[in-house]
């Protein structure tokens, strides 16, 4: 009997890295294929980054990175399924094989790049932590957060850093820790906690997107960390890694060309080499790749350059209203960086 | 004694129905063994594969997470081990408070359905209905909402009596500041417990042997009472109340029950109390009607009735099933993660998600409860053969 309730634990979690192993080794590319499906485990429901819209349909920055990588394998950015996650189920959901990308707006770190075994194809959105208080509390500074009851999410880097600032500044806080971000929000929203913490990005989603009226919240000045937001792979596939990673390549490389969706059967006539490599007019990387040469015309044509997905989804035309900042072409003064084609 | 027919005839041990029975056993035994052990291997050999570490050495890491409320001091310093300790013990506050009052309201309940006002009997039901038909997580956040969106914000704070505040950040009692003094008091306490303990002792002995009854309850109630009073009283009542202030954002000092330990207890109090209420009403129905006529026929109280004649034999019945629900209420409370209270669950999944060790927390966790339940079954399992029938 209670043999049977711990197996009902156990086995489950053995299964889940057991079966892992049919999906790894160069196979991640296989199973896709044969799946014909890429799935990607994303979030349950952040305005801007990964939310179903009322079709049902995933909208959003990381919604798009996923589609991006359908377009590239597939030549069809439809061909994506969905897992919803919470911060405590995206790691498991990934190493166990049942998605093949992480694209839920999560912060590479060091651990999770090496003991998490993840690889981090490049940052998609340069983030960093802040906090969020209702305009009517009068409050300046996270400075003024002494002694204040914070609304957080368990598992993330948001909880670790929130804890790091208080024990750095000699302050004490109480954490209320919910793992659905619905709740967490409501329970913000209902004036349980006196701040919310996350990234800046998702404290702008959530005020857009759940509060009753947003001009009554603030986010604070202070930027508390570094939350540089990547898709990531599992460990041991380096096939299936180079493909993430071009593929984001293919979009901010696109950018630094001014190729847009629109453009992009124009560019097909360039004279430039570059142009002519990254969309397989002259042929080369997509059969490095194992992919079709127009593997980066189709991520260009279907789902857009980088300042497209980022303008559709969080820029200053939508609810979030987000600048480019750092995440401008290095050519502008940002961090985006397309490595060379060729 | 018959001589075993497998010392007759040397084959016949593979017909007998025990061999045949331990036989099969053990095959399937065996089985789950291979199975686990297969998946196992597979497991470390893949998370190797992709370079993830196995081991228990984590947990000596710093957890660098704030856990509240947590009843022992802890600081984000605190190693995971620690943390995890933080946790067990507010899972263990909340069972041990659980269990007590599931069993209290489920005695009331289990009462009430069998009252023979109409009304009451039929008020009761609808409880219990309602509470065994909606999904308990369903429930609690029903309580939570109730209790966080009711109350007005801190600063707002309703003032129930002098020093106790009501807010959206939970209920803010004084608690009495810790005196060296309070030691002797203990003292004094355990010591008339013991005294109450030998009284009724005694009483019991001298009612079997004179029938002679004693008022134990009153007695035992002062020798409990009065020697910490005359203690406290000695010491010059060193009595200072730790009241809560309202500082920036929440009270400081004395004590907060926050919304999400509220809404942990009393759901699962209620929740439980309607499973309890009906192990009680078949319990006692199960007493046959001629042991309560036969009392009221020699002419006890119906109160007395009910203590000495009916509840002994119905508890009888009742331990078994009882052991369950508390089984399952402990277990219950691992639904705390879905409501903020920081359970053992709850900070072993953040635990989980911080170090990416799933496999050894689930083992942890699995472990946890496994003992959690097995001490509560063991502990029922000893009062059970207490108050079993002796059969002689």
């Amino acid at each position: 009997m209670y043999l049977l309730r711990w197996l009902g634990v156990a086995v489950p979690a053995l299964l889940g890295f057991a079966w892992s192993g049919t999906a790894l080794a160069g196979a991640t590319l296989d199973g896709v294929k044969s799946r014909g499906v890429v799935t990607c485990a994303a979030n349950t429901g952040l305005a801007g980054f990964g939310m179903p819209d009322q079709q049902g349909d995933y909208k959003g920055l990381d919604a798009d990175t996923c589609r991006a990588v359908a377009a590239a394998v597939f030549g069809d950015a439809k061909k994506v399924k969905f897992v919803p996650t919470t911060t405590q189920q995206r790691f498991t959901v990934l190493q166990s094989g049942e998605a093949d990308i992480l694209t839920r707006n999560t912060t590479w770190t060091a651990l999770r790049d090496t003991e998490q075994g993840l690889n981090f194809a490049p940052v998609t959105y340069y983030d960093g932590q802040g906090f969020m208080v209702a305009k009517k509390t009068g409050i300046k500074g996270a400075k003024e957060l002494d002694g204040a009851t914070i609304c957080v999410q368990p598992g993330t880097t948001t909880e670790l850093n929130l804890a790091d600032y208080f024990r750095t500044n000699h302050m004490t806080f109480k954490p209320l820790v919910v793992e659905k971000l619905a709740e967490v929000e409501n329970a913000f929203f209902s004036g349980r906690c006196d701040a919310y913490t996350t990234d800046r990005s998702g404290l702008a989603a959530t005020r857009a997107g759940k509060a009753s009226n947003p001009d009554d919240y603030v986010i604070l000045p202070e930027i508390i960390s570094k939350e540089p937001l990547a898709p990531a792979v599992r460990h041991g596939d380096d096939e299936w890694f180079d493909i993430v990673k071009w593929t984001i390549y293919a979009m901010i490389g696109a950018e630094e060309k001014g190729i847009t969706s629109a453009s992009v059967d124009e560019a097909l006539k360039s004279d430039d080499p570059d142009v002519k490599r990254m969309l397989g007019v002259t042929p080369g990387i997509g059969k490095a790749l194992h992919l079709d040469e127009k593997w980066a015309y189709n991520v260009i044509k279907q789902v857009g350059n980088y300042g497209e997905v980022f303008e559709r989804n969080v820029g200053s035309k939508t609810p979030l209203k987000l600048e480019r900042g750092i995440n401008a072409l290095w050519t502008n003064g940002g961090l985006m960086y397309a490595m060379p084609f060729r | 004694m018959t001589v075993p027919s497998a010392r007759r005839r040397g084959s016949a041990w593979l017909n007998d129905e025990r061999t045949r029975a331990f036989l099969f056993q053990a095959l399937i035994f065996g089985a789950v063994i291979a199975v686990l052990t297969y998946l196992g291997h597979d497991a470390t050999v893949n998370l190797r594969q992709q370079g993830i570490s196995f081991g228990f050495g984590f947990l000596e890491h710093e957890a660098g997470f704030e856990i509240s409320p947590a009843l022992i001091p802890y600081t984000p310093a605190g190693s995971y081990t620690y943390a995890m300790l933080v946790g067990l013990l507010n899972t263990l506050m909340v069972a041990a408070i659980g269990v007590v009052f599931a069993t209290a309201i489920g005695l009331l309940v289990g009462l009430l359905r069998l009252s023979g006002n109409w009304l009451i009997g039929r008020l009761a039901l609808g409880y219990v209905e309602l509470m065994r038909n909606t999904p308990l997580v369903l429930q609690l956040f029903v309580w939570w909402n109730v209790l966080r969106i009711s109350a007005p914000g801190p600063r707002a704070a309703w003032q129930v009596i002098p020093g106790v505040f009501v807010s959206n950040r939970g209920v803010a009692l004084p608690v009495p500041a810790y005196d060296p003094g309070f030691r002797w008091v203990l003292m004094a306490l355990v010591a008339g417990i013991l005294a109450a303990m030998g009284l009724a002792y005694w009483a019991r002995r001298r009612q079997e042997r004179t029938g002679q009854p004693f008022p134990t309850a009153g007695v035992a109630l002062a020798l409990i009472v009065l020697p910490p009073a005359a203690v406290f009283v000695a010491l010059g009542a060193p009595f200072h109340l730790d009241m809560p202030k309202l500082g920036a954002f929440n009270f400081r000092g004395g004590v907060t029950v926050t919304p999400e330990f509220a809404a942990l207890v009393v759901g699962l109090v209620v929740y439980t109390a309607a499973f309890i209420g009906e192990i009680v009403r078949g319990g006692i129905q199960a007493v046959s009607r001629g042991q309560s006529e036969a009392a009221l026929a020699l002419g006890l109280k119906r109160r007395h009735v009910l203590r000495l004649v009916v509840l002994p034999q119905a508890v009888r019945t009742m331990i078994p099933p009882l052991t369950n629900e508390y089984l399952n209420l402990a277990k219950n409370s691992t639904l705390a993660v879905a409501i903020g209270f920081a359970d053992y669950f709850s900070v072993t999944n953040t635990i989980l998600n911080q170090t990416g060790h799933a496999i050894e927390a689930m083992t942890l966790v699995a472990a946890v409860y496994l003992s959690l339940s097995l001490s509560l079954s063991l502990l029922m399992n000893l009062y059970n053969r207490h108050v079993a029938l002796v059969e002689r």
